[in-house]
């Protein structure tokens, strides 16, 4: 994380860089605490020692299956999850230059969405439930295309691209409601709590399948924090100073959408965390990208972990989907935005 | 005196035409921007004088005819290696929000920084230069956008000094700034080409001071050249009103002799012949 800081900010702005980075040193700590907290908690009743026990000298007993079968593989999700949804938005706020830009507004979640229960109504339950997050992956890399083609004219404009997302979301989601309605109950069910957000029966293979997005668009997006910042200036500047804008835009854009569409694919519908997760981190560390994106992966690693936990706990022994609480959080969170920036309209 | 030869120029647009979507606003163009000195685009609105700085700072890619920078064609060009020679102003630049000043002057740095090679020492002393020229250190921690409007555009002029081109190129960096303000940024772009050989090309709003500041004039009317050369051969009444289509006296600055325009007033001009010492009725 030094390293990336620095690679921003050349020159003396050194006490920032330095605040930011202790205080993501601190998100990092918090979150290993906090991952620690949700492996202790849950319907199955586990003491502290039990887990570290069960994580260091694991032996065949129910603790042990209930730490690394259930409760590390859903929380090492929730964490992956939340942080790539918090990159991903983190990237469109910045290609869009609009603060209420997520990986909603471009239609890659309603793309993933449709995908989803296109599936289950076409296979129901019975085609293994294993391809889900293909095709859920497949819906969202297929709207992000639409959304490009029809917003191309001789480039692309970020407003132009958040207009046409908008409308093919508004288009995707008639799709999926018209599914869910004519579906039978077993179906629709599984369809909205997917549509929620859940990441309920989460596996070892699913973090599995998670963990290579994160390791190549993460690095990959961060090689262009520079670039972005570059950016945030104006087209006409980012040009000047010799960025590839065209260019850029298509790489980070590439990187949002993997981020966004593999995160969907696995948890479902998990809105908000893209929007709400680089706001708090810029508050914490800055706008500059280098410093935004570990920081908005922390916060939404966070913010996931804890719908997830609340879910998991807050209502036993009902098991809610994490979706709720992101929801539960993330509006009120949106409606103080637009507050905020009516306000400075004013 | 011996005449220094002229260096030549580095930077010039063959047979340019240049628009946007459908509109074709350059008709033609040709120019050679003069090596170490301060050029000026004159003219109307519409007149083509943004899209001929635009398309010769590849911001803009003529649909006819070619810029040259250096003797190679501008979009052959690694577009970073451009940036490397040279830097631009655009129009009315808007920073976001909480930038401060020291960060803006930084990125005029990004040409220069590749993310396997780091210089940070040649970074902090091209920005902490570029500061103390523009004389905006005493702002390197605070926020862009709470400056005045001088203090900003001084701090976008770092941004591009730190770039440490040769070239620079400004869309209007005087629009919209007190007459003061304009004056102190004209002899801060002067002093540059003049002391430190840079090759400046601006574009200008006001008459008088492109006539007061540039060594090249270049008007521009409906898409085309219409005439160039120093303020005093082209700087004249006869051109004004070919090319503005404006009345008005073309006087000399007793001090330096740069040509200046006062416009004719058609209303108001009985009152020259009135008695200096009018007596008004007050009641």
């Amino acid at each position: 994380m030094t390293h990336s800081a620095s690679l921003t900010q050349p020159g003396n702005d050194t006490d920032a860089t330095t605040r930011s980075v202790i205080l993501s040193a601190l998100l990092a700590l918090v979150l290993l605490a906090s991952m620690g907290l949700s492996l202790s908690l849950g319907s199955f009743p586990t003491s502290f020692d039990q887990i570290a026990h069960a994580l260091t000298a694991p032996q065949d007993s129910d603790i042990a299956f209930i730490v690394w079968e259930l409760r590390l593989p859903r929380i090492l999700l929730a964490v992956l999850v939340g942080a790539a949804l918090a990159v991903a938005g983190a990237i469109l706020q910045g290609i869009v230059r609009n603060p209420l830009a997520s990986p909603d507004v471009i239609g890659i979640t309603s793309g993933a969405a449709m995908a989803a229960v296109i599936f289950l109504a076409l296979f129901g339950t019975g085609l293994s439930i294993h391809w889900l997050p293909a095709s859920a992956l497949l819906g969202a890399v297929f709207s992000a295309l639409l959304v490009f083609l029809l917003a191309w004219k001789g480039g692309i404009s970020p407003s132009r691209m958040v207009l046409v997302g908008i409308g093919l979301s508004a288009a995707m989601g008639a799709v999926t409601t018209l599914l869910i309605v004519i579906s039978d109950d077993a179906a629709a069910m599984v369809a909205y709590v997917w549509l929620t957000g859940s990441l309920y029966a989460a596996q070892w293979q699913d973090v599995l399948g998670m963990l290579p997005w994160l390791l190549i668009a993460v690095p990959l997006c961060l090689t262009y924090a520079r670039h972005m910042d570059a950016m945030a200036l104006g087209d006409h500047v980012a040009l000047g100073l010799g960025v590839n804008v065209l260019r850029s835009r298509l790489v980070l854009m590439a990187c949002s959408v993997a981020l966004a569409g593999a995160a969907v694919a696995f948890a479902g519908g998990l809105s908000f965390v893209g929007l709400i997760a680089p706001h708090i981190a810029a508050r914490l560390v800055g706008r500059s990208f280098g410093r935004l994106v570990p920081a908005s992966a922390l916060v939404g690693a966070l913010i996931v972990l804890y719908a997830d936990l609340l879910g998991r706990v807050a209502f036993l022994p009902k098991d809610l989907p994490a979706g709720i609480f992101v929801s539960g959080v993330g509006a009120p969170f949106f409606v103080y935005l637009l507050h905020r920036s009516r306000k400075r309209l004013h | 005196m011996p005449s220094i030869p002229a260096k030549p120029p580095r930077l010039t647009g063959e047979a340019l035409c240049a628009g946007y979507e459908s509109r074709r606003v350059l008709d033609g163009v040709d120019l050679a921007v003069a090596e170490g000195k301060l050029t000026v685009l004159l003219g109307p609105n519409g007149s083509g004088k943004s899209t001929l700085l635009k398309t010769l700072a590849r911001t803009l890619i003529p649909s006819a005819g070619r810029v040259c920078l250096d003797g190679k064609d501008i979009h052959r060009r690694n577009t970073r290696e451009v940036a490397q020679r040279l830097g631009i102003l655009p129009q009315d630049p808007s920073a976001p929000e909480g930038l401060t000043v020291q960060q803006l002057v930084g990125m005029g740095r990004f040409p220069h920084q590749r993310l396997w090679r780091q210089d940070a020492e040649q970074d902090a002393r091209a920005i902490r230069e570029a500061m103390a020229y523009a004389d905006v250190t005493a702002f390197a921690e605070r926020s862009v956008d709470a400056l005045s409007g001088g203090q900003r555009q001084r701090c976008w002029i770092a941004m591009v000094l730190a770039q440490e081109t040769d070239l620079i190129l400004l869309d209007e960096p005087t629009t919209f700034l007190d007459l003061k303000v304009q004056v102190d940024l004209l002899e801060l772009l002067s002093r540059l080409a003049h002391e430190h050989g840079r090759t400046l090309l601006l574009v200008l709003h006001d008459l008088n001071l492109a006539a007061a500041y540039a060594d090249q004039l270049v008007m521009m009317r409906e898409g085309r050249i219409v005439t160039s050369g120093a303020p005093e051969e082209v700087f004249t009444a006869t051109n004004l009103k070919h090319v503005f289509d404006l009345d008005a006296h073309v006087l000399e600055d007793p001090e330096t002799g740069s040509p200046i325009c006062v416009p004719h007033k058609r209303q108001g001009s009985h009152r020259r012949a009135q008695p200096v010492s009018h007596q008004r009725c007050v009641s």
